[in-house]
């Protein structure tokens, strides 16, 4: 059986709006309404059969919009997996990008249109380059945190993964070098309760993936993945400890993916529809949406302001990779290695 | 020119490297105090200390992960795989990120990586201490992949290495450690990483080897010089990208190719050797390409008679060449 109880922890009673200023709060709001809207575009260019697959952020986006705003943005090293729309979207990836990716056309930022969408990669943000074979990219960002430690310098690496790939050796091996070393290095794990079609209770034993940091000598946190500003706080204690020389944490958002694994899933064979919809009701976005107007700070006005915003940045987006000419077919021979300097 | 072994070479290459740019670290297993199982970081964990030479977790998978990510950050790092039956784990990171980072990121991100691992049999290693993995790597585009056969080229090759931007992965011959002397030139010097090297020039066949086997070529061919048979010898020295040129060259004169390693012969790099050939310089060919190489069992095993039906030695590389120069 699944886990769909509600998830674990919330700070909010404390701190309603984690103290975050008014123009922090709505970037974040516009952050994940953004993302949903691009989100449900490529579902619908899918649908129509115009791109070949798409891989959904749809129910992550407070988890992932929390933890971009924990970080200094283009200092901080970001190495995601491919559900993390929200967080680079947030880093700086644009819908433009995004939509070339979805298309593989010419001018794609993140592979020059090698790879399939959703590999992000953003070099100008500190995003690395991300590959299809889960849980790599743990050793890649303890290596990253491990050579910042060695530097001396002030940045963290955060790793994104899901809660299915933890199972992976890859995963112990990199929180282990985190842990040994005490390296500025935050894994967070988005716990959707499902790797495709397995439940999170076929991939361990323990009720939360968190309660494993204890295994490595470093602290494990759970939080509502769903409360974007619980995800914040959580993120941000973890950001600070790790800039303060204490070491790495392990983040757990509990959430849920409300839409199939992906475009070539069929979620109906091992989920009720019943249980999609009661998760359907914790909407992340709506939740924020009622807090920030609960407090005055969204007004129907601006809501509408939001929606016509993201609506024509989505447009723009899609006409604009639609229009794009399909990468010269010399490009796939090239670029295999580096130039040696002499040579470049 | 002072004479060292070649695990001394690797040693003062990795020595001068760290010297030279603080960038460069070591990590690995055993590497800090012990200096290695095979001494190769002999006192540099007192020189550098234990910032750039890194005792890591028994864990080689995340060796070369955690490589990796620093060598995206723009470090230099050189890991050390124990022995090369144990990077299998590491295969992943190898293959799929390493290999593929600066293709899939369109020359966003570079992994400049060294991976170090000692390789062969005749050690008495048995199946787990004697594989010659070298074959496996050699088909990945994005990889270079280095066997020196002697001191010189094994310290020119690795400062190559560790300058490099793309990831290397740098097989040393454990049996010629210490068995392997030579010149080692004073003072600063590279020895680029893609050509190949005729060690022995000769007129009658040419012998393609690497690592110890090349070794053994040598001896092999100064016995068959004195029954008037002129081996020419090509030490590959880089597998891959692979020097087609030299390979062609060498057959367009001799009209006579034979191929030794000590993998198993069947898809090994003798393979790739005699396609090249088949493809390029069939006109030249006077022979049916040979190849000597390991018998196709799972590894070396390990009883003393075992072990030497298995490798390649000089006598067997001798006789081979022999009948080849009958042909
Ligand atoms: C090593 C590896 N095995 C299998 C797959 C195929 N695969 C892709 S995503 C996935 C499930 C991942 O689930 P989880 O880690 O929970 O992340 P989620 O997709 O739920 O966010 C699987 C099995 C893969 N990409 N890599
Ligand atoms: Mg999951």
């Amino acid at each position: 059986m699944a886990i769909t109880s509600a998830p674990a922890r919330s700070r909010l009673d404390q701190e309603p709006l984690a103290g975050l200023p008014p123009e922090t709060l709505l970037e974040l709001y516009w952050q994940m309404l953004r993302s949903r809207r691009l989100d449900e575009r490529a579902w619908t260019l899918h649908r129509q059969g115009k791109i070949a697959f798409h891989i959904s952020a749809m129910g992550h986006e407070a988890a992932q919009a929390g933890a971009a705003c924990a970080l200094r943005r283009g200092h901080d090293y970001v190495v995601p997996y491919y559900r993390d729309l929200t967080l680079v979207l947030s880093l700086g990836y644009t819908p433009r990008d995004f939509m070339l990716g979805l298309f593989g056309k010419q001018g794609e930022v993140t592979s020059g249109a090698r790879q399939m969408p959703s590999h992000w990669s953003l070099r100008s943000a500190n995003v690395v380059s991300t590959s299809s074979p889960v849980a790599t990219q743990i050793s890649h960002a303890a290596g990253l945190a491990l050579a910042c430690k060695l530097r001396g310098d002030d940045r963290v690496a955060l790793a994104c993964i899901g809660e299915g790939a933890t199972s992976q050796g890859e995963w112990y091996e990199g929180l282990n070098w985190a842990a040994v070393h005490k390296l500025p290095f935050i894994c967070l794990v988005q716990n959707n309760v499902y790797a495709i079609s397995v439940p999170v209770d076929r991939q361990m034993a323990v009720p939360n993936v968190a309660d494993r940091a204890a295994a490595f000598g470093m602290p494990g946190v759970v939080v509502d993945g769903n409360d974007v500003l619980a995800v914040y706080e959580a993120m941000k204690a973890a950001v600070d400890r790790a800039r303060a020389g204490e070491g790495p944490t392990l983040v757990e958002a509990k959430t849920y993916r409300v839409v199939p694994h992906s475009s070539d899933d069929d979620d109906r064979s091992y989920r009720t529809r019943d249980e999609v919809e009661l998760w359907k009701k914790r909407d992340p976005i709506l939740r924020f949406r009622a807090k920030l107007e609960a407090a005055g700070l969204l007004t129907p006005d601006q809501q509408s302001e939001h929606e016509a915003r993201a609506q024509a940045e989505v447009d723009e987006a899609v006409q604009f990779a639609q229009a794009a000419p399909y990468p010269d077919v010399a490009l796939a021979a090239g670029g295999v290695y580096a130039p040696l300097p002499q040579e470049a | 020119m002072p004479e060292m072994t070649l695990i001394e070479a690797v040693r003062q290459a990795m020595d001068e490297e760290l010297a030279r740019d603080d960038r460069v670290f070591v990590t690995g297993e055993d590497v800090g105090r012990r200096g290695g199982v095979f001494r190769a970081t002999l006192g540099l964990f007192e020189k550098y200390g234990p910032g750039r030479i890194i005792d890591s977790p028994l864990a080689e998978l995340s060796i070369v992960g955690i490589g990796v990510g620093a060598a995206l950050y723009g470090l230099r790092p050189i890991c050390e795989i124990q022995f090369a039956d144990f990077i299998h784990p590491a295969f992943n990171q190898i293959v799929n990120e390493a290999a593929k980072m600066y293709y899939r990121s369109n020359g966003e991100w570079l992994v400049p990586l060294v991976i170090r691992a000692p390789y062969g049999g005749g050690i008495s290693g048995g199946l787990y201490h004697s594989q010659s993995v070298e074959a496996f790597f050699a088909h990945v585009p994005g990889l270079k992949v280095v066997i020196p056969s002697n001191p010189r080229d094994a310290k020119g090759l690795l400062k190559s290495a560790v300058r490099d931007p793309n990831p290397v992965v740098f097989f040393e011959p454990k049996k010629g450690y210490r068995l392997i002397k030579g010149e080692v030139p004073e003072g600063e010097y590279t020895v680029p990483i893609g050509p190949a090297n005729v060690s022995r020039p000769g007129r009658d066949l040419s012998v393609f080897a690497y690592g110890m086997m090349h070794y053994y070529c040598l001896k092999a061919a100064g016995t068959l010089a004195g029954e008037g048979i002129d081996v020419e010898v090509v030490d590959l020295r880089t597998l891959y990208p692979v020097d087609k040129a030299a390979i062609l060259e060498s057959v367009r004169k001799t009209g006579k190719a034979l191929v030794v390693y000590e993998d198993n012969l069947t898809m090994g790099y003798g393979a790739e050797v005699a396609a090249i050939l088949a493809d390029e310089a069939f006109t030249s060919l006077d022979a049916p390409v040979k190849r000597l190489a390991a018998p196709d069992v799972p590894a070396v095993p390990f009883s003393h008679p075992f072990q030497e039906w298995f490798m390649p030695n000089p006598d067997k590389i001798a006789a081979a060449m022999r009948e080849l120069a009958a042909y």
